[in-house]
């Protein structure tokens, strides 16, 4: 059996991002965080993008330990609800349309989070990035980092365990 | 208001962040403080139901546990985060205020014990409850 041709990148390029972009737009509080993320293939990157009103200490100053905590957060659920429904976005099955639509499957819910920080966060931008652990069929244990600067210098990371969305296709 | 008390009021409004989620302080003294967020549709995280996204109730505890660690008697100065664990217990009521009582129930020369707990309107089911512990400064 001949094999299928491939999609046109553009053509691939354009659903993921669209789908990343509903995923990520149709949620205030990320907006009022201004948390953008960045993709490579199905890896992402948030980026927390600075301003003065997510100071916590004016005097040194430094990013508030909430805002920290926040951006974690989110970072690791939007990595999760990506892992989980991308092989829904391949398979056109999920389209940014639905999404936009408001047929979004349910985000995963936050059980628990532990956050450690481990200097303070400078007045710029800041990047996280979220590892899967255990992405059960109820249950996920999910890790994440948050940097400035320079990779190798967290400022903060996290771990954290969520409840799934139970998808309607299963 | 104590002086104390006056000059914690005055550090929470001087914060931006805390500004920007419009948080109000509500009590302050003796290793305790409460502080109230206000419904806020920018602080949505489930457009579907309304209901506020747990960063923010995270960001209100944080702020809320650091006051009560800078009001017990002896916290010489300000404090830091050194970890926080949050747990979710519920979706907090779209359109009710969210409110967080904080106790620094234990403190060293070098770290602050706290814990403390979100409700809404229903005060007799907790939305989120945490604990942490935070740097005690030198002043």
């Amino acid at each position: 059996m001949a094999r299928s041709k491939p999609e046109p990148m553009q053509v691939v390029k354009q659903r993921r991002d669209a789908t990343l972009n509903a995923l990520v737009g149709g949620v205030p509080y990320i907006q009022f965080l201004d948390i953008t993320f960045d993709r490579r293939g199905d890896e992402l990157t948030g980026v927390l993008n600075f301003d003065d009103k997510l100071i916590g200490n004016p005097f040194l100053p430094a990013i508030h330990g909430g805002v920290t905590a926040a951006f974690l957060e989110v970072t690791a659920v939007i990595s999760l609800s990506w892992s989980h429904l991308w092989p829904l976005i391949e398979s056109g099955e999920l389209s940014p349309e639905d999404i936009e639509a408001g047929n979004m499957p349910a985000f995963p819910k936050t059980i628990d989070l532990t956050v450690d920080y481990l200097r303070s966060g400078l007045p710029r931008d800041a990047y996280a990035r979220a590892y899967i652990s255990r992405a059960g069929r109820r249950y996920a244990s999910v890790r994440v980092e948050a940097w400035q600067d320079n990779h190798d210098k967290l400022f903060a990371q996290a771990s954290g365990h969520f409840l799934m969305p139970q998808l309607k296709t299963e | 208001m104590t002086d104390k008390t006056k000059i914690a009021a005055q550090f929470i409004q001087a914060i931006p962040h805390a500004k920007a989620l419009g948080l109000q302080l509500t009590h302050i003294g003796h290793g305790e403080a409460e502080i109230t967020m206000p419904y806020n549709e920018a602080l949505i995280g489930d457009p579907k139901t309304g209901v506020i996204h747990g960063g923010a109730v995270s960001a209100m505890m944080d702020t809320c546990a650091g006051a009560a660690v800078m009001s017990h008697p002896a916290a010489p100065g300000g404090t830091a985060t050194i970890d926080l664990r949050i747990d979710y217990m519920r979706a907090a009521t779209p359109g009710q205020a969210i409110t967080t009582k904080a106790t620094c129930y234990h403190i060293t020369r070098n770290v602050a014990f706290v814990r403390a707990t979100a409700t809404d309107e229903d005060t007799d089911r907790p939305v989120a409850t945490a604990s942490g512990a935070f740097t005690v400064e030198k002043r």
